[in-house]
C-alpha cells in the first residue's frame, strides 16, 4: 500500500468530515479473509478483525487495501461497511485503470478512493444509498458510476454525518 | 436522504454467511431485510408482512427454493421470487422460471445484476401501487352537475343528503354527494348558479369540513377535494353582489382558466375523436372519423357554446351518419355550418340566430338551452323576450 496514498486519504477525509483523522500502522490483511477458489479477500472477515484494532478514541474506522474485495454473494465489492457501525474497508484494487486493460492514472484513482472511502464511511453513519447522483452515497457497482456521481455528500446526507461527528469531538 | 417507499425483502437461505452478506448489501441500498434459514421459517413469517420481493435459495435442506415458491404462491400469488443458486445448470433455471421465478441467479452475483433487477421489481412495484391509488381516487369521484336546473330546495338534499322525515318525501335518509366523495373528489359545475343561501352553507363546509344532512343534527366530517367549475365571471358576480367574495377566494386555491373553444382551435380534433368514442359506446355505433372536409367546417367554426356545443354537433352527426365516417352533411348542421358569412351581420344578429338555433336544437326545453349557451336560465328568457323569439315547428328529436 503507497503511504503517499494513504496520507493524502488521510487529509482529504479530515477536511470533507470535519473531523480528525490519523494513519494507523499499516498491519497486513487477515489470511483467513482469503479465498483461494476465487483470489480474492472476503471484506466481512477483514471487517472483523480491524474491529479489535479500534483505538480508544476513535469514532470511525477505515481501512484501505490493495486486495481484491468480495463478499459471498457477490462477485466483487469496492468495499464494506457496518451500517451505523464503527469499521469500512474500502479496495483500490478495482478503481485502478490497471484492472480494466487501460493505462495507470493516479488522479483517477485518488478522485476514486476519495468517493468509495467517503462511501462507505458514510454507512458508518447509518446513510443508505442516496437517490441523488450528485451525491457521494448513489449506489455504484461499476467504476463507471464511481466516476460519475458526486465527490461529496449531498446537503441531507451530509447534515446526518456532521451531526455525528460533532458528537464525536466531544 | 432516504428512499421514496420502505420495501421489504425476504431472503431465505440455509447459509449464515449468505445471509448476513446480502442483508448487510440490501440494507445498505434502503431495504428492509429479514432472513431465515429454511424454507419452514419463510413461510411462518410470510404473514407476519406484505412482502414485496423474496430472494431464495435453491438447494436447501428439507424444502427447497422450488417447493417453497409453489408454496408462498398457494396464499401470495402475486409474489415475486428471485431464485439463487450456487449450481447453475439451464435444467434448475429453466424449472424455476417456468414455476414462476421472476429472476434467477448463480451464486456470486455481479453487484449491478441484482441491483437492476431489483430496482425493476421496486419501479414495477410503485407503479403497480401509484395505479391502484389512482383506480381507488377515481371510483370516488362524484359530480354535480344541473346546478342551474335544480331548485335551492333539491340542490341542497343533493349536496349534503337529508334525514328521513326531513320534508314531504324524504321517506327514506339519503346521503348526499359530499358524503358519497369522502376521501374522493367532487366536482361542482356551474358553481357561479347557486344560491347565496346555498353559497354560505357551502361555505360553511369549506371552512368547518364538516355538514349535517337535511332534518340532521349529526355532524358528518369531510375530507373530501372540490373542485367547482363556472362560466360566468365571479370577480364581475361579487362586485354585483351575486357572488359571496369569501367563498370565491375559499375555492380559489388553484385556477384554471380554460379559454374559448376558438382560441384553442388546434383541441377541436381531439375532442371530435373522444366525442365520437363516447357516443360510439352510448350508440353502439362504430363511426372511425370525420373526413377532411367535416374537420374544416367544425375547425372554421367559432363555437360560441364551446366544447358542450361542439359535443352536440356531434353527437347529432353521429346519429345521422350513414356510413362509418361523419362527412360534412353530417355536420352541416345549422350550429355547426356558420361560416365566414356570418361576420359581416351584427353581433345583436348572430346572438339571436344562434340563440333561436340552440332552442330549436333542443326543443325549447329552456335549461338544456340555458346550459349549451352557458348562461343562466333569467337571461335566457330575457333574451328570448328582447329578440321576440318564438317558438317554431321542430322536428322530432332523432335519437
Amino acid at each position: 500500500m503507497d503511504p503517499g496514498i494513504l496520507q493524502w486519504l488521510r487529509k482529504e477525509m479530515a477536511d470533507c468530515l470535519f473531523a480528525t483523522v490519523r494513519a494507523m500502522p499499516q498491519v497486513p490483511v487477515p489470511p483467513e479473509s482469503y479465498d483461494a477458489g476465487r483470489n480474492q479477500y472476503y471484506s466481512t472477515k477483514i471487517l472483523k478483525e480491524m474491529l479489535k484494532e479500534v483505538p480508544e478514541d476513535a469514532f470511525k474506522i477505515l481501512g484501505v487495501t490493495d486486495k481484491d474485495l468480495c463478499i459471498p454473494i457477490l462477485t466483487y465489492v469496492f468495499g464494506e461497511a457496518q451500517l451505523g457501525g464503527t469499521a469500512a474497508v474500502v479496495s483500490l484494487a478495482r478503481l485502478r485503470q490497471e484492472h480494466y486493460g487501460a493505462a495507470p492514472d493516479r488522479p483517477l484513482l485518488l478522485s476514486r478512493l476519495r468517493k468509495e472511502s467517503l462511501h462507505e464511511l458514510g454507512h458508518t453513519f447509518g446513510l443508505i444509498h442516496c437517490p441523488s447522483r450528485d451525491c457521494v452515497m448513489y449506489l455504484s457497482n461499476t467504476v463507471a458510476e464511481v466516476d460519475g456521481k458526486g465527490r461529496t455528500f449531498c446537503r441531507a446526507c451530509m447534515t446526518v454525518v456532521t451531526s455525528q461527528t460533532g458528537a464525536g469531538r466531544e | 436522504m432516504t428512499m421514496e417507499k420502505s420495501v421489504d425483502i425476504m431472503v431465505v437461505d440455509d447459509e449464515e454467511i449468505v445471509r448476513d452478506s446480502l442483508s448487510r448489501w440490501l440494507e445498505e441500498d434502503g431495504y428492509n431485510v429479514e432472513a431465515v434459514d429454511s424454507g419452514k421459517k419463510a413461510l411462518e413469517r410470510l404473514p407476519a408482512k406484505s412482502w414485496d420481493l423474496m430472494l431464495v435459495d435453491l438447494k436447501m435442506p428439507g424444502m427447497d427454493g422450488i417447493q417453497l415458491m409453489e408454496e408462498v404462491r398457494k396464499t401470495n400469488p402475486d409474489m415475486l421470487v428471485i431464485i439463487m443458486t450456487a449450481y447453475a445448470t439451464v435444467d434448475t433455471a429453466v424449472k424455476a422460471m417456468k414455476k414462476g421465478a421472476y429472476d434467477y441467479f448463480v451464486k456470486p452475483f455481479n453487484p449491478d445484476d441484482i441491483s437492476l433487477t431489483i430496482r425493476k421489481i421496486v419501479d414495477h412495484h410503485k407503479l403497480v401501487q401509484e395505479n391502484l391509488f389512482l383506480r381507488k381516487e377515481l371510483k370516488k369521484q362524484y359530480k354535480l352537475r344541473d346546478m342551474i336546473s335544480k331548485n335551492e330546495k333539491m340542490l341542497e338534499s343533493e349536496l349534503f343528503g337529508h334525514e328521513k322525515g326531513a320534508f314531504t318525501g324524504a321517506n327514506a335518509i339519503k346521503r348526499g354527494k359530499l358524503e358519497l366523495a369522502q376521501d374522493g373528489t367532487l366536482f361542482l359545475d356551474e358553481i357561479g348558479d347557486i344560491s347565496l343561501k346555498l353559497q354560505m352553507d357551502l361555505l360553511r363546509v369549506l371552512e368547518q369540513k364538516e355538514f349535517r344532512r337535511v332534518g340532521g343534527s349529526d355532524l358528518i366530517a369531510i375530507s373530501s377535494r372540490i373542485i367547482a367549475a363556472t362560466n360566468r365571471d365571479l370577480k364581475g358576480a361579487i362586485e354585483e353582489g351575486s357572488f359571496r367574495a369569501d367563498l370565491y377566494y375559499r375555492l380559489n386555491v388553484i385556477s384554471i382558466h380554460i379559454p374559448p373553444l376558438r382560441e384553442r382551435r388546434e383541441d377541436i380534433p381531439l375532442l371530435v375523436d373522444h366525442f365520437i368514442a363516447k357516443f360510439n359506446i352510448e350508440m353502439g355505433k362504430q363511426i372511425r372519423g370525420v373526413t377532411e372536409e367535416a374537420m374544416r367546417i367544425l375547425m372554421d367554426n367559432d363555437w360560441p357554446g364551446n366544447a358542450r356545443e361542439l359535443r352536440n354537433v356531434i353527437e347529432r352527426a353521429v346519429v345521422v351518419a350513414k356510413g362509418n365516417i361523419i362527412t360534412e352533411s353530417d355536420v352541416s348542421h345549422p350550429s355547426a355550418a356558420r361560416s365566414a358569412n356570418h361576420r359581416a351581420k351584427s353581433l345583436d344578429e348572430i346572438e339571436k340566430e344562434h340563440i333561436r338555433l340552440v332552442l330549436n336544437e333542443n326543443h325549447w326545453n329552456i335549461v338544456r338551452s340555458a346550459q349549451t349557451l352557458g348562461i343562466d336560465r333569467v337571461t335566457l328568457y330575457n333574451k328570448i323576450r328582447k329578440y321576440d323569439l318564438k317558438k317554431e315547428d321542430v322536428p322530432p328529436k332523432q335519437c
